[in-house]
């Protein structure tokens, strides 16, 4: 990323007309393929991880052209909110759902595939036909007059807050309800009142009050600290209570013996 | 009949009239709403009702007699406006004339007494007291139908009496001869109802009212067209053939038989099937005017009596020679009235003796049935005279009325009819009165056959029946009609007191001196008609052993009667199959046709989205490569139409 | 160098990010192509800023990315909760609207 940063920074602060400088070409010709190449390889990947970086990928790129078309802050609001934000969001809802739940990239749907790539090229082709049809010679013009020298994040505030002020309250009315609509929709109604400590305590007493104190943690006096090495008695006796159940399949207990090894079997 | 005809309000004990109607309606209200606690004293209230709407009628009946003749006869009492909508009036009015109160005694008197007959008949059955509820409806039906002012308050008495009708010959529905027989009433009614309905709208149209004085004024002003008048007189002659059995609506008396016995005596025997003559005497005004439908009456009445007594002579069961026999003596009925004016006053004259002696013999095979285990097969009878003396003294009284043996209350009516027929005059008057002579000869025939086979020559009755006279609740009535089979015809024929009484009514009655025969020589004729078909059918029948099963080897006269006639095959054969085939085709055709082309297109539809669905895989990815196809098409678009 | 390479770099990293939404499974990686979208047309944005001599540009690309932040925190709390219920944050699982 160091040099991309650095070719970055350099466009960013030669750019400041209209027409395209050299610097911007360089930049252009060196992001426009990584770009164009991460966001095939998103669709591509088997992985959903992969791909999330790989969008992350594009998105730095896209928020580089933003700093040489003199967009300043929506550079930094690309970066913040897409790839700080909204990626990290979908990094951790992948992690909720399961992250080795690799997409099998056999297609189910008949001819799909297929259709898709084609009418998708064709569709590239028709817009790329038709932008170049459209604009033949055209001479930009630049945001520099609309910035008046005030310098784009003030310019952009004095339209945001004036031009644009009611459009502005409605996103801000559409935030606070995407935020309501995502708690409602993840909050789960617990279908019976949780049971309290004080409540707990009570069951295992009347059950006959064996285990009064919290179980023995796993791992004591062991080359391991996994969950599935027990725990050992002040005897060198091991303490089944130590393991989870379900966890007590094996029965060689390597990490036990090598235990009793180290510390001597007082038996 | 007066020129024009008016009703008098209601005064004084008249306005007692809505209670002949309501006492009954609330009989059958109670006994059919008030459930099993009725039970105990049902069949009490239920012959309570008819009691009291008679001893009514009485009262109203002295009263009457009490007005002058003429118009202060007829008494119209107002009970409520039933559809005051703008120019359209119906109102709910009883109207008390001399012919109405005629039926309300024949109803309320003859079914009192067939009430009482009830509680005996039917003391066995579990549903008595649904039984009386249901008469006591049809008692409230038929006294709102003889007592209505205008034709839709009849048209609601009529329906009434179709209803109880439908619900008394199924009473034992559980028999599917019974629920069969109810719902081929109800259906063949209907036909005749359809006609009638009709002919209160086109007398609606015709006059603007549904009011008995207004139609009549109308119809006797002569402003309506004649062609109208006859299809009103049509109409209204297809609604009394429904209800009176007569051709070519006579298929379903002979089935609702089924029906427990006092039923058959009171419904379909007394009072409802003589609707259709009540109907027909009501609108003389309208036959006045329309003389091709009175013929239509005639040649109804005088086709009816013929075939009645013919299928009357052929059947084994002792009702259904009884319903023949009412069917035939109906279309006496309905030949006197279409006979026309004078002659009104002898149909009902018929009609009332008929009322007597019928329901009398049905009430005496009522209790033949009784005591032979509810047999009512002929030939498993014989010799029944000496076990069961009252009740075949009882039928007697009936027998020698409906042949018109002197001095029984049958020979003063039939005879009169004959008479009445024969004074018409011409080939008409000649032809209706042959037919009615051989139509008296032919009652003699199977009346002396159903005699000969039920109460005389020897036992046929199987040994475990014991056959013995009915109880007194049952003999009482019996013997009240038996006596009214003797004294009826003559008290209401002396000194023309019926014919006085009805005149305001139906008309005046025939003018003396201009018979086409005398009146004596034609009682002579007739009565040798009788007594050669009484002869004939003892020489027959009662000479010879009666085989347990009816000989197979007869003659094709025989079979037909036997067929009724082939009365149900023709309505099989000319409505019913064609019916089917036309439904079966029109199932044909909106199973292929309309319903081949409805579930052809849905199939279409159906079938191309099935098609289309396969479009929405549900895959996500999917939808966005057609999204992104449609990108690329759009933006091609403007590209192309920059360029262009 | 001309200042329409930067245009055409968008256009084609818009492209690579809208295959890769079409080809890939895994609903986080889908989303990371989605962000890899929104940036190219953020390259274009401050892009034409700089061909218009404005700010507007600039300060439109500001906005995209504050909605892109809430976007991206509602749609990864959707794809927590759809992995907690599914175990698998496969875009291809979640096909209910399926025919």
């Amino acid at each position: 990323m160091t040099p991309l940063a650095l070719t970055v920074v350099a466009a960013a602060s030669s750019s400041s007309g209209a027409p395209a400088t050299l610097h911007e070409a360089v930049l252009f010709w060196l992001l426009a393929p990584i770009a164009v190449g991460a966001a095939i390889g998103m669709v591509l990947a088997r992985s959903a991880v992969h791909a999330a970086v790989l969008l992350a990928v594009v998105m730095l790129s896209l928020a580089a052209f933003y700093t040489a078309e003199n967009a300043p802050f929506l550079a930094v609001v690309q970066v913040v909110v897409y790839t700080g934000a909204v990626l990290m969001l979908f990094l951790f809802v992948l992690m909720l759902i399961g992250v080795d739940s690799t997409d099998s990239l056999m297609e189910t749907l008949h001819g799909q595939r297929f259709a898709a790539t084609v009418i998708g090229l064709g569709f590239a082709v028709l817009l790329v036909a038709a932008l170049a049809g459209a604009l033949g010679s055209f001479h930009p013009r630049g945001v520099g007059g609309a910035e008046a020298g005030k310098g784009n994040v003030t310019a952009i505030a004095e339209q945001l807050f004036s031009r644009y002020v009611f459009a502005f309250e409605a996103t801000s009315a559409l935030l606070i309800t995407a935020g309501l609509g995502a708690m409602v929709l993840a909050h789960r109604e617990p279908l019976q009142a949780r049971r309290t400590q004080q409540e707990r305590m009570r069951e295992r007493t009347a059950r006959g009050g064996g285990e009064m104190a919290p179980l023995p943690g796993p791992g004591v006096y062991a080359d391991h600290d996994a969950v599935d090495t027990p725990a050992l008695l002040p005897d060198g006796s091991i303490a089944p209570a130590s393991v989870a159940e379900h966890l007590q399949i094996s029965r060689a207990k390597p990490h036990v013996d090598v235990a009793e090894r180290e510390i001597g079997n007082p038996r | 009949m007066t020129s024009t005809t008016h009703y008098v309000a209601a005064t004084g004990v008249f306005h007692l009239t809505f209670l002949l109607v309501l006492l009954p309606t609330v009989g059958a209200a109670v006994l059919l709403l008030g459930g099993r606690r009725t039970n105990p004293w049902g069949h009490l209230l239920g012959c309570a009702m008819p009691i009291l709407s008679f001893v009514i009628g009485v009262i109203e009946f002295v009263a009457l007699i009490g007005r002058d003749g003429g118009q202060s006869r007829q008494l119209d009492q107002h009970l409520w406006s039933w559809v005051p909508a703008g120019s359209f009036h119906a109102n709910v009015n009883l109207l008390l004339d001399p012919l109405s109160l005629v039926f309300v005694l024949l109803i309320t008197g003859v079914g009192s007494l067939i009430h009482v007959y009830s509680v005996g008949y039917m003391e066995h059955d579990p549903d008595r007291r649904r039984f009386f509820g249901e008469l006591n409806l049809f008692v409230a039906a038929m006294l709102l139908l003889v007592l209505a002012d205008n034709y839709l308050v009849l048209y609601v008495g009529w329906e009434g009496v179709g209803l109880a009708s439908y619900l008394l010959i199924g009473f034992w529905s559980h028999k599917p001869s019974a629920a069969v027989a109810a719902k081929k009433a109800f259906l063949v009614n209907r036909v005749g109802d359809v006609g009638l309905s009709l002919a209160i709208m086109l007398m609606f149209t015709t006059f603007g009212t549904f009011a008995f004085d207004g139609i009549f004024n109308g119809a006797a002003s002569g402003h309506a067209h004649s062609g109208t008048m006859t299809a009103i007189g049509l109409l209204l002659l297809l609604g009394a053939c429904g209800k009176s059995a007569q051709a070519p609506l006579q298929s379903w008396l002979l089935d609702a038989m089924e029906g427990p016995t006092p039923v058959s005596a009171l419904i379909h025997a007394a009072t409802m099937v003589t609707a259709g003559v009540y109907l027909v005497a009501r609108s003389a005004a309208i036959y006045d005017v329309a003389p091709h439908a009175r013929v239509a009456v005639e040649v109804v009445g005088a086709v009816t009596l013929v075939m009645g007594a013919i299928i009357g002579c052929a059947y084994d069961d002792i009702k259904k020679v009884l319903a023949a026999s009412t069917m035939s003596q109906i279309g006496y009925m309905m030949l006197a009235v279409g006979i026309g004016p004078g002659a009104y006053a002898i149909g009902i004259l018929h009609l009332l003796t008929h009322g007597f002696f019928k329901a009398n013999m049905f009430l005496s095979a009522g209790s033949v049935m009784h005591g032979n285990n509810d047999e009512v097969n002929m030939r498993r009878y014989g010799g029944l005279r000496k076990v069961m003396p009252v009740t075949f003294a009882c039928f007697s009284f009936g027998y020698l009325a409906i042949i018109g043996m002197i001095p029984f209350s049958g020979f003063f009516s039939k005879d009169k009819i004959i008479e009445a027929a024969l004074d018409k005059g011409g080939f008409e008057g000649g032809f209706l009165g042959t037919i009615a002579i051989v139509g008296a000869g032919l009652t003699a025939f199977y009346m002396t056959r159903l005699m000969a086979m039920t109460f005389f020559g020897v036992k046929r009755w199987p040994k475990d029946v014991h056959p013995h006279d009915a109880p007194r609740v049952m003999l009482i009535p019996m013997a009240i009609l038996a006596f009214g089979s003797l004294v009826a015809g003559y008290l209401l024929i002396l000194g023309g007191s019926l014919q006085h009484f009805l005149t305001p009514a139906v008309g005046g009655s025939v003018e003396v001196g201009a018979h086409t025969i005398s009146p004596v020589v034609l009682s002579l004729i007739t009565l040798a008609v009788v007594a050669g078909g009484v002869t004939s059918a003892w020489y027959l029948v009662a000479r010879k052993p009666i085989p347990a099963e009816p000989p197979t080897y007869v003659t094709p006269a025989t079979k037909a009667a036997r067929a009724s006639l082939y009365g149900d095959a023709f309505n099989e054969g000319v409505f019913m199959r064609p019916g089917a085939y036309l439904t079966r085709a029109l199932v044909f055709f909106d199973n292929r046709g309309v319903d081949g082309l409805v579930n052809g297109l849905a199939a279409l539809v159906g079938g191309t989205s099935a098609r289309f669905r396969r479009l929405q895989t549900g895959f996500v990815r999917s939808y966005a490569l057609s999204m992104l196809a449609g990108a690329l098409a759009l933006t091609a678009t403007l590209v192309l139409v920059r360029v262009g | 160098m001309r200042v329409d390479y930067y245009l055409y770099l968008s256009a084609v990293l818009f492209t690579i990010g809208a295959v890769g939404v079409l080809v890939r499974r895994n609903a986080i990686v889908v989303f990371m192509c989605i962000e890899l979208m929104l940036n190219a047309v953020n390259l274009s944005l401050v892009t034409f800023a700089r061909m218009d001599g404005n700010l507007d540009g600039q300060i439109i690309a500001f906005f995209v990315m504050v909605v892109a932040a809430a976007e991206v925190v509602i749609g990864l709390a959707i794809i927590m909760s759809i992995f907690r219920s599914r175990r698998s944050a496969s875009v291809d699982n979640a096909n209910l609207l399926k025919y």
